[in-house]
């Protein structure tokens, strides 16, 4: 069994505490442990302590609050896949929730963590042993990249099921730091580099998730491909956003938006989608305009454990399809 | 999940033998308390860590560990040089030391083992081990390996790169070929595949104060690994004790000594402390010895009402670094070929290679899941080509019972065509097969194993199993036997059969096994062997002993021991039922009269079974299973995801003894078998150093329950004469055909033959789209054109 370097284990009662604590060097938030634990196993990183948010009640709320269905980053993926009002009104949300990983990692994992997933890549995550036979790379102890061998970022990828998903909803993330809150556009919250993947400023915890409560009519799906039906990170991560001019299929697309992971670092959000507004949802011209976008701007590296090519391929159809099936379900 | 539509059989006395139980083991499996290797924590017990070579192929040129010693809580540290013996499970091929003493072979070989008082201080100590290496040019290609006599790998192998050649033939081949009607030629490659199971191996080691070294350790060989400590460890056996704990699963993967077993009694000899390894998920895979990438070149020749005539073999495998069972495997890859199916000509060529990998070895099926993958798929596209049903085609081939194969191999009993029947009634094969519209398909294949092999590994003429029963005052049996009960259910096995013989209710036995100061030699559980030779040998010792207790009734009862019968828990008289006594009273009469109550029974092989060439015993068995399977499959034509819905297993397995542990050694067979097939592949990265791409069980793919097809075992009997109440093995042979099934399922599904594992959503869309192209340039008709096949893809 891989062992766990040594740390320190603090576990705050509010955010406050949790923020101050976060602010000694070195130390690194909990939220959860899916993640961050088996890195800390492959010794990517050593941090002196650790701190946990498992306690901070606050975090643990859904609600309704101005406009917006808030998630709190306390929630565990199991009560989002779960929650009767998450379902009804953010439909793509909870399926993703729910296809995270496996039934024991959902219950212990949280949205706060979900969004701050570490980038994943072949290369990184695997134990210090293998990495030295490698040499290492540019995230872990080395100086290359074996996924682009003369690039010179990181490019390991964003592997969380949850962000494509409240970022094709327009989703905003709210951070508490030493001085208050930050609310940004989560989509914004992602950069290229994958050694620093996030923009969270030095002793900021996430807050919560505020999705905008839809002001039309609306279909949402999330299509995820693994080679299991369980367990694994996705390979294949489309999410969909399309709002009508009213609650049928065989009314007019009035916005679409295309949000997909596990490319690089951050979700890419397809763009020149404006030529299906104004057509039928349930127009065959739609699914085939937008997987044909999503093919063309969407280029999966090997960065993760399956071959590009083919993962390339299967955007296409899976986006395809996954506008059919909104389709077929009116 | 399987059907229970023929009568039990009945039973001469007992009344275990057929039922369904519960495994001896399975109370405290489920409750969590049962003690594996890892659970057990000794007084002042050390921890030790191996270092591991990063290279894959690397002469050493030094060692300094004097950092490492140096540390506080480090104890000891031993390299190669400690160890110098090379060992080997195959007494002809000792090409290994327990760490490497020249040169590290693939990435992951042991280089040097630290015990110090916990895990985290012999971690920290590795990383202060200062090793200097020359790399050498590692060679990842078996061919292009057996070519390069300029660069040997294992020091110790006598013909360069070559690990083990095998050329036999039988009848003419050629003639024979030249006269068919119709000759396939394929080529086929079957991927590397690894145990994967779930308990990582480990061992402890106690010096007694006695000096009598004890070895605990998660294998399933525990004579053999008995006597390679004293070998290696210059020690004699009888100073030193193996014991099995429970196992959490092995598929082959414990039987042979690893690394860790020397080390830790080496450390514990040195330290005279406890000392206890235990792997990391990562260490399993690099410790391997799992099934070997055959490269494989057939060429079949038939009838044209479908009989086979001659079979030519031409085959290449990728053994990695060490022999391991590799001379046998390399005879497994031709010599269990020449049944279910009788011919009249073959030859077989097979050669293994030496490679800078982790060395391959037996996986369950050892040897011949790689050809029985071939010989399926050309059985397949001779019926297509010849316009016969496939299942009629086998039926066709079926050697029969009472028969003598091209090999000169005995086959006694043989199910075959009755599991060929039963897997074609319940899946309806007839009225379904020609519904099923484009992307759904059903394949067949059959296959044949062995229930042990005539011949222990080093050459002897002592039994091959033995086991000892006493029976006390209580009214309890115990039985010793040196049997690893590995999950498959021996020691229910063995429960039952003394149960049934001696009339006791199975939570009055007690099996005590694989503990070589308490139990009679046995050789391990390999090769399918222990239903069949620990069964004969414990049931022959029950009989003995239920002699003695009927006698000693008779002569309470002054009626003919004949007329005792022990059942239920009592001794009853048959004509005058009434008349009956409980079993610990009537074992309390006959220790009155005969002393204590111990009866030891043995098993050897018949000799005649096999012929007299050399090379005439490997393959050959008492007698041998037979399976077929029928897979539905569901292909998706845009992606090329291969959705197996459901196997139908019917097995061969002589008599079933027990029958749910049977279906479950069916079920896991299948499940195995379809995870091979579908997703696993072991493999090593040689752009990038030689590592394997991802040694840990969420990059090693293999299928969860969400995956799993539904899974219809279909016992079948035809008991044999070689095994005990007729049974033969069941726990390997039901995985063989899943895996040609699912690719014949596949051809019938969409029309492309995978001759290549596994079958990867990549590759089944490439061979979509290769023959969707074929078909618009009008070069092939398009596949089941009326059931909508001739639509483009998506």
């Amino acid at each position: 069994m891989l062992r766990l370097p040594r740390f320190g284990v603090q576990t705050p009662d509010t955010l406050e505490d949790a923020v101050a604590a976060l602010a000694q060097p070195g130390a690194r938030l909990v939220a959860g442990g899916t993640d961050i634990l088996p890195n800390l196993k492959h010794r990517l990183d050593q941090p002196p302590v650790l701190v946990s948010l498992s306690r901070v009640a606050s975090l643990r709320e859904i609600r309704e609050e101005d406009g917006n269905l808030v998630i709190g980053a306390g929630v565990t993926l199991t009560e989002i896949a779960e929650h009767d009002r998450v379902r009804a009104l953010f439909p793509s949300v909870a399926y993703a929730a729910g296809v995270i990983a496996s039934p024991l990692i959902r219950n212990m994992g949280t949205l706060g963590g979900n969004v701050n997933l570490d980038t994943r890549c072949r290369y990184v995550n695997q134990t210090h042993f293998w990495r030295t036979a490698i040499g290492g790379c540019l995230k872990s102890e080395g100086d290359v990249c074996h996924v682009v061998p003369k690039g010179r970022i990181c490019v390991a990828a964003m592997s969380s099921d949850l962000v494509p998903v409240l970022g094709s909803l327009g989703s905003t993330l709210v951070n508490q730091g030493p001085d208050g809150p930050r609310e940004l556009p989560l989509l914004d919250y992602y950069g290229a580099d994958g050694t620093a993947h996030i923009k969270r400023e030095p002793g900021e915890v996430t807050r919560e998730v505020r999705i905008p409560l839809p002001s039309t009519p609306t279909r949402a799906r999330y299509a995820k491909w693994t080679v299991r039906k369980s367990i694994d990170f996705p390979l294949v991560s489309v999410a969909i956003n399309v709002q009508l001019a009213s609650d049928s299929v065989d009314a007019e697309v009035t916005g679409v938006s295309v949000v997909v992971g596990v490319l690089g670092s951050k979700p890419r959000v397809v763009t020149r989608l404006d030529e299906v507004i104004g057509r039928k949802l349930s127009d065959a011209t739609v699914a085939h305009t937008v997987a044909t976008r999503v093919h063309a701007q969407c280029k999966p590296l090997e960065n993760v454990p399956y071959e590009a090519p083919y993962r390339r391929q299967m955007i296409r159809v899976f986006a395809q399809r996954a506008i059919e099936e909104m389709v077929a379900e009116g | 999940m399987s059907e229970h539509d023929e009568p039990m059989p009945t039973h001469e006395t007992g009344g275990h033998v057929g039922g369904v139980h519960r495994k001896v083991d399975a109370m405290e499996r489920m409750r969590g308390v049962t003690r594996y290797t890892d659970d057990l924590k000794l007084p002042r017990m050390l921890h030790a860590k191996i270092k591991r070579s990063p290279h894959p192929h690397a002469k050493i040129l030094s060692i300094d560990a004097s950092a490492a010693l140096a540390m506080p809580g480090v104890h000891a540290v031993i390299t190669g040089r400690d160890l110098p013996t090379p060992y080997g499970i195959i007494p002809w091929t000792p090409d290994e030391t327990a760490l490497c003493v020249e040169k590290a072979l693939y990435v992951g070989d042991g280089i040097a083992c630290v015990a110090a008082d916990d895990e985290d201080t012999a971690i920290e100590a590795l990383e202060k081990i200062d090793v200097k290496y020359e790399v050498l040019e590692p060679l990842y290609d078996p061919e292009q390996a057996l070519e390069r006599r300029d660069n040997q790998i294992n020091p110790y192998s006598r013909k360069g790169n070559l690990s083990k050649k095998v050329l036999l033939e039988f009848g003419d081949i050629d003639g024979t070929l030249e006269q068919s009607d119709l000759v396939v030629e394929g080529d086929y490659f079957f991927e590397g595949t690894t145990h994967a199971a779930i308990e990582p191996h480990c061992a402890v080691a106690h010096v007694e104060p006695s000096g009598v070294l004890t070895v605990w350790s998660a294998t399933q060989v525990s004579h053999y690994l008995h006597r390679e400590l004293a070998k290696v460890l210059d020690m004699p056996a009888n100073r030193i004790r193996v014991i099995q704990p429970p196992l959490g699963g092995a598929f082959g993967g414990k039987s042979e000594p690893f690394d860790l077993e020397f080390c830790v009694a080496k450390l514990a000899l040195m330290t005279g402390r406890p000392v206890k390894l235990l792997y990391t998920r990562e260490e399993v895979f690099y410790s391997h010895r799992g099934r070997h990438p055959m490269k494989m070149k057939y060429r079949t020749g038939f009838t044209k009402d479908g009989k086979i005539t001659a079979v030519d073999a031409f085959t290449i495998l990728d053994g990695g670094a060490y022999s391991s069972f590799g001379l046998v495997t390399t005879y497994y890859s031709g010599q269990l070929l020449c049944a279910p199916y009788g011919f009249d000509a073959y030859r077989f060529h097979s050669r293994r290679a030496y490679t800078n990998k982790p060395a391959c070895g037996p996986k369950r099926g050892h040897g011949s899941v790689q050809p029985r993958f071939a010989i399926e798929c050309q059985i397949d596209k001779a019926a297509e080509q010849l316009g016969l049903d496939p299942i009629d085609m086998r039926l066709h081939n079926d050697i029969g019972p009472n028969a003598q194969t091209v090999n000169e191999f005995r086959v006694g009993s043989n199910g075959f065509s009755e599991c060929l029947r039963r897997v074609r009634a319940s899946s309806s094969w007839d009225a379904k097969r020609k519904e099923l519209p484009y992307g759904r398909g059903l394949g067949v294949a059959g296959s044949t194993y062995i229930s042990g092999t005539n011949y222990p590994i080093y050459p002897n003429d002592m039994p091959q199993a033995a086991v000892q029963i006493t029976l006390d005052r209580s009214g309890r049996a115990r039985v010793f036997s040196g049997a690893n009960d590995i999950g498959q259910g021996s020691n229910t096995m063995l429960a039952v059969i003394a149960g049934n013989e001696l009339g006791l209710p199975l939570e009055h036995i007690r099996v005590l096994s694989a503990d070589t100061d308490l139990c009679p030699v046995d050789l391990g559980a390999y090769s399918s062997r222990i239903t069949l030779m620990v069964g004969n040998a414990c049931l022959e010792a029950a009989q003995k002993l239920r002699r003695q207790v009927t006698t000693a009734v008779g002569k309470r009862w002054d009626v003919p021991r004949k007329r005792v019968t022990l059942a239920d828990g009592q001794a009853i008289d048959r004509e005058d039922p009434e008349r009956n006594v409980p079993l610990a009273e009537a074992f309390q009469w006959a220790e009155a009269d005969e002393g204590l109550l111990s009866a030891t029974g043995s098993y050897n092989t018949p000799k005649d079974r096999h012929g007299d060439y050399r090379g005439g015993t490997i393959g050959a068995s008492p007698a041998y299973s037979f399976t077929a399977h029928v897979a539905e499959v569901d292909v998706d034509r845009s992606t090329g995801i291969v959705d197996v819905k459901t196997i139908w297993v019917a097995h061969d397995c002589g008599r079933a003894l027990s029958r749910k542990i049977v279906e479950g050694q069916m079920e896991g067979s299948a499940y195995m078998g379809f995870a091979e097939a579908i997703m696993e592949q072991h493999i090593v990265d040689p752009g990038h150093n030689g590592v394997h791409p991802g040694p840990s069980l969420l990059d090693y793919r293999l299928p969860t329950f969400l995956d799993t097809p539904d899974l219809e075992a279909l016992i079948v009997e035809s008991p044999d004469a070689q095994g005990p109440y007729g049974a033969k093995e069941a726990g390997e042979g039901p995985l063989h055909p899943s895996i040609p099934a699912i690719a014949n399922a596949i051809y019938d599904a969409v029309g492309v033959r995978m001759d290549s594992l596994p079958f990867t959503p990549p590759r089944v869309l490439a061979a979509i789209e290769a023959r969707a192209a074929r078909e618009k340039a009008g070069e092939l008709e398009p596949h089941k054109p009326t059931l909508g096949g001739a639509q483009e893809t998506a």
